[in-house]
């Protein structure tokens, strides 16, 4: 019998259809931990469960309650450390630089006279992001000198987190861009996003389709998956005139439109996965 | 089944078997995102706004 901490914020439609996974099986129990209703103590084992499944929605919870459990021995997937690499954006983009994985230009900088030489050196139309954030909030494309003075005032009234300014070179994306979902190391299956805007998230009206996995997406999946510690992940790629290009990582994916796109039981495959890494946790301690 | 109303538009919500406790529903009037936060009896609640830090 395999004890599965289910980790959330909210059930989602993919929490439904994880759990449901989960508690169809019969080696499995479930004890469901809602993130924000508990307290730890961390000096105490957390729950009495083999592996925890972090699915907060939350980044923030996700992270401090996966390294209290982690604390204890108890694995966690996906890990806290797979989390800080890809939960924010600077780390996820450090990564893919430093292991020659191509990914758009990105200029950081810490006060607002530094944020427009950042952009004045990525050059017009750039992107500016919050380091940490998702379903495409708080994003920026800078057209001129003129915005970019207006939205780095705006950012500065947002408090301390926006005085990180991330500044990403702006990708001439084809109306699409490519999630492609990874388990372990290996890609499963991927959609286009499309949109008539340039935030293409399907929380933002993105339709998807299904994307056949050639070769080159393969490849540059395996390797970006493997940077930033592999797990269950959502990998988002622009496609560009030099070939692909991974723009950012997803720890807690989101699939709901992928499943009947694609025609892969992605929370079934997740599901596998957990329990495989929980089998081979046992046979190492052991 | 059981059948709550709308804290916002005072629609009439339906929830369907399977329902749990936690999950995100929608009210189909007025498209505002409701809390299930209880089933026995049944109860629902503006879920709590979207935070800076969620996501994916």
């Amino acid at each position: 019998m395999i004890r599965v901490g289910f980790l959330y914020t909210r059930l989602r439609v993919e929490e439904k259809y994880l759990l449901e996974e989960l508690e169809g099986r019969p080696e499995v129990k479930v004890t469901r931990i809602p993130d924000g209703e508990l307290c730890f103590d961390i000096a105490q084992k957390p729950a009495e469960v083999d592996v925890l499944f972090e699915r907060s929605i939350s980044y923030s919870r996700g992270l401090y309650i996966s390294r209290i459990f982690e604390a204890h021995s108890i694995p966690v997937i996906n890990s806290s450390l797979v989390a800080e690499r890809c939960g924010d954006k600077y780390v996820t983009s450090q990564l893919m630089v430093q292991n020659g994985i191509p990914t758009p230009r990105v200029v950081m900088a810490f006060d607002e006279e530094s944020a427009l030489a950042a952009i004045e050196t990525v050059g017009y139309p750039c992107v500016l992001k919050p380091v940490v954030g998702s379903w495409g909030r708080l994003l920026a494309k800078v057209d001129n000198r003129y915005t970019a003075e207006s939205f780095i005032e705006h950012k500065a009234s947002l408090g301390i987190n926006h005085q990180i300014f991330y500044v990403q070179e702006y990708i001439n994306k084809p109306g699409r861009d490519i999630r492609a979902f990874v388990i372990g190391d290996e890609p499963i299956c991927a959609i286009y996003r499309s949109s008539e805007s340039w935030i293409t998230n399907t929380a933002r009206g993105g339709v998807a389709t299904n994307c056949p996995i050639n070769d080159e997406i393969a490849d540059l999946c395996r390797r970006a998956a493997r940077a930033v510690g592999g797990g269950l992940l959502a990998l988002d790629l622009f496609e560009t005139e030099n070939g692909f290009t991974i723009n950012e990582i997803n720890h807690t994916m989101e699939f709901r439109n992928s499943i009947t796109t694609t025609g892969v039981n992605i929370p079934q495959k997740m599901v596998d996965y957990v329990i495989e890494k929980e089998n081979l946790f046992i046979e190492k301690m052991s | 089944m059981s059948t709550l109303t709308c804290p916002e538009c005072a629609a009439e919500i339906m929830l369907e078997s399977g329902t749990e406790v936690g999950e995100i529903i929608v009210c189909s009037d007025c498209g505002v995102d409701l809390e299930v936060t209880a089933l026995d009896p049944a109860a629902i609640q503006l879920a709590p706004m979207e935070q800076e830090d969620w996501g994916e």
